[in-house]
């Protein structure tokens, strides 16, 4: 497969969208697709990758099975599929897992396969994509980050962690390459109607993994550094991180 | 994609990841530009220093299942010396002189060395290069591979026919000599054949004799396109150079108006000091414009002169000032005469963000006229101005990916806007209609928007095929490859 342009002059948009196989991820890559990007989608669910193939745009999506946990594939990975596309314009990491965590539950096995997959290989991949960024003095590397993120809270200590160790991870990628002309797009969804969801005590204003990937792709056209999507979790954001740790620690939240 | 993917190799020394080839220091990795900067891929870089360094390096292409191409001074307009996401060798550390005979101005280079180095070399023995590009900063080994021309091609054809011989190394290592009589059929396809047969690894060029470090040069402006025809027909056969600038801006009956200028050599005697105008520090082109402004920044005065008021400012003023003097005879240094290109370094930075792109058709004497007027007028109406376009005559050759017509090319610089970008493709498809339905070719190193079946129809499926077979035998397989190559044939 080579989905290298035909036509140089025409603006290119090669993407990678990794963790592809549902939720955002998918939505994304669908989207993408049907604006014109080719788009390597990495994904470890195999059948739900030759899902996307059978898109209406699905010759512009190539199918890359791995499990983002194998982190020694990565750089032979990402060489192939740079190679696949003739170049590389955009990457998402849109890869992430949320198992079920008890309240009193401290359960190292789930929580190391958070930091893996939610971290981990992120920094794999998204170690690959910065170099080449660099040296191409352009590129985009986009986290999908979360809400969660803004603070440790009670019910899920471990997921808090990696989606605030790669909003720091994905500021400092932010602020090594953006004098290289690099654009780092933190993107922080609230609750979005996937898997991931399932487990999730109380949730309000649950939006659709389409629409998740609509608002992220507006994002990223408008080259905005952080986001939450919907925009009115950022006041949730702010208010919760405000919250003084003295009261903090008393909720239940 | 190549067949190329499937070679692996058992001699890696990665952990199993599931690929069993080798993957390449990204120490390598480098963003590589069109001499345009318009077009650009990211590629493994290479600069050997000898020719073992440069069998190294395909052995490491093998192993590591990527394409290998080449580089030289990097002047091509377009894709043809990138090859994105795969290997791409810069020649330009392989810059020996390797033989010289001032005596019959034979001379062996390796690929790498430039125009300016050879002029530089030869002149003071009384020598010329036979062939020109409008910049000294490309090398003898590129030029060899798109066959490039000057402003006397009419006369003596392109680079390729003053090539007598030349070292080859095929990707297996091997190497080949090829002249008229050996290998006849490879030198006149790797001649042109734009580095997808195998490595100039030396060559062997005829240099012109002259007689004085000047030439004849007059100029004199050209009411219209008829008139720029008519003085070609009239002045070709008693010119050694003549080279017509065009201005795009005029419409109507001044429509292809502009200037000529023509150049002859000084024959045995004219010139009454020649050791003193061939030497090295008379042939010039000097730090200043007009000895006071210094060439180095002229780019930033250009900017405001590429937006389309700027375009006709231009255009108009220089036909004006042409135009005012009347017809002008003048002696100038060669270096003068050919190098307009190297008179402001880095003028493509008066192009950026994006950069600029040349199109440039080859169309027979019969149908050019009619079909340079339609393509003028055509951007006029498009109001996509170009800021140079220069023409030229040319006479075929016998090269199998020649793009050289009994006729006229025409040049035009294009600058590339974030809001033009499109509209520039939509014109080169209209322009593409006009060049083919008049019998015109085209050529690779200008290219960046050709398409297959456009290359197809102009060069025609045979000589395609040809062209195929001879890869196949040079590069069974198929390791060389550009963007140009993988746009243009690898369907």
């Amino acid at each position: 497969m080579n989905a290298s342009a035909n036509h140089p002059l025409e603006s290119q948009r090669r993407a990678i969208v990794v963790g592809a196989s549902s939720g955002l991820g998918a939505a994304l890559v669908r989207l993408l697709a049907a604006r014109r990007y080719q788009v390597a989608a990495v994904a470890r669910r195999e059948s739900l990758l030759s899902a996307l193939h059978n898109d209406p745009h699905g010759e512009s999506i190539h199918p890359y099975v791995h499990d983002v946990t194998q982190f020694e594939q990565v750089p032979l990975l990402f060489d192939q599929i740079t190679r696949d596309l003739g170049g590389l314009d955009l990457i998402v990491y849109a890869a992430a897992v949320q198992p079920p965590v008890a309240l009193h539950e401290y359960n190292f096995a789930k929580d190391e396969a958070m930091l893996r997959t939610n971290l981990m290989g992120a920094v794999a991949w998204l170690n690959e994509a910065a170099l080449r960024f660099e040296r191409a003095r352009g590129g985009h590397i986009v986290g999908i980050s979360s809400i969660a993120g803004d603070r440790g809270r009670v019910g899920s200590p471990v997921y808090n962690t990696t989606k605030a160790g790669l909003d720091t991870y994905l500021e400092a990628l932010r602020n090594r390459l953006s004098r290289y002309g690099v654009t780092v797009t933190t993107i922080k969804p609230g609750f979005v109607d996937t898997d991931l969801l399932k487990n999730a005590a109380r949730t309000f204003w649950v939006i659709s993994p389409e629409e998740a990937a609509a608002r992220a792709y507006e994002v990223i056209q408008s080259r905005r550094q952080i986001a939450y999507i919907p925009p009115r979790w950022r006041f949730v954001g702010l208010i919760v991180r405000s919250i003084p740790s003295a009261i903090f620690r008393r909720l239940n939240f | 994609m190549t067949n190329v993917k499937s070679i692996s190799t058992p001699h890696n020394n990665r952990k199993a990841t599931g690929h069993d080839v080798t993957r390449l220091s990204d120490g390598h990795l480098e963003k590589v530009t069109s001499w345009g900067e318009a077009v650009s891929g990211m590629s493994y870089v290479y600069r050997p220093s000898t020719v073992d360094a440069l069998q190294d390096i395909l052995m490491l292409a093998r192993r590591s299942g990527r394409t290998v191409g080449f580089r030289g001074g990097g002047n091509s307009y377009g894709d043809a010396a990138i090859n994105s996401e795969n290997m791409l060798v810069d020649l330009r550390r392989l810059k020996r002189i390797l033989e010289w005979n001032p005596a019959t101005g034979r001379i062996r280079v390796e690929p790498g060395v430039t125009l300016a180095e050879l002029w530089q070399y030869v002149i003071e023995d009384g020598w010329w290069p036979p062939v020109a590009t409008g910049t000294s900063m490309t090398t003898i080994g590129g030029s060899a591979a798109m066959n490039v021309h000057g402003k006397n091609a009419y006369r003596v054809g392109p680079l390729g026919e003053h090539i007598l011989e030349f070292d080859l190394m095929l990707p297996s290592g091997e190497v080949i000599t090829c002249n008229r009589e050996e290998n006849q059929d490879v030198f006149h396809a790797a001649i042109g054949g734009f580095g997808m047969l195998g490595i100039f690894i030396s060559l062997t060029l005829q240099m012109k004799r002259i007689y004085s470090g000047l030439l004849d040069v007059a100029t004199e402006p050209k009411a219209s396109l008829g008139e720029m025809f008519t003085f070609f027909h009239e002045y070709a056969a008693d010119s050694d150079y003549i080279v017509g600038w065009i201005d795009s801006m005029a419409r109507g009956n001044a429509l292809g108006r502009g200037d000529v200028h023509r150049a002859n050599y000084l024959p045995p005697g004219a010139d009454p000091q020649p050791a003193q105008t061939l030497r090295l520090e008379n042939q010039h082109i000097g730090p200043n414009l007009f000895g006071v402004v210094p060439r180095s920044i002229i780019w930033l005065f250009m900017r405001p002169f590429l937006r389309k008021s700027g375009v006709q400012l231009t255009n108009w003023g220089k036909y004006l000032t042409d135009n005012l003097g009347g017809a002008k005879r003048y002696r100038q240094p060669h270096v003068q005469f050919h190098f307009l290109l190297d008179y402001v370094p880095d003028f493509k930075k008066a192009y950026q963000p994006i950069g600029l792109i040349q199109y440039q058709p080859f169309i027979p004497k019969e149908t050019a006229h009619d079909a340079f007027a339609e393509i003028l007028s055509l951007c006029q109406r498009r109001d996509l101005p170009n800021f140079l376009t220069v023409l030229k005559r040319h006479r075929p050759d016998d090269f199998l990916m020649s793009y050289a017509v009994d006729g006229f090319s025409m040049a035009m610089d294009f600058r590339i806007t974030r809001e033009n970008r499109q509209r520039l493709i939509w014109l080169t498809r209209e322009m593409d209609e006009i060049v083919l339905a008049a019998g015109g070719r085209f050529y690779f190193a200008k290219d960046s928007t050709l398409r297959a079946e456009t290359a197809e129809a102009f060069l025609g499926p045979e000589r395609i095929a040809q062209f195929r077979a001879l890869k196949a035998r040079c590069d069974p397989d198929g390791l060389l490859a550009t963007d140009l190559w993988r746009r243009l044939f690898e369907r």
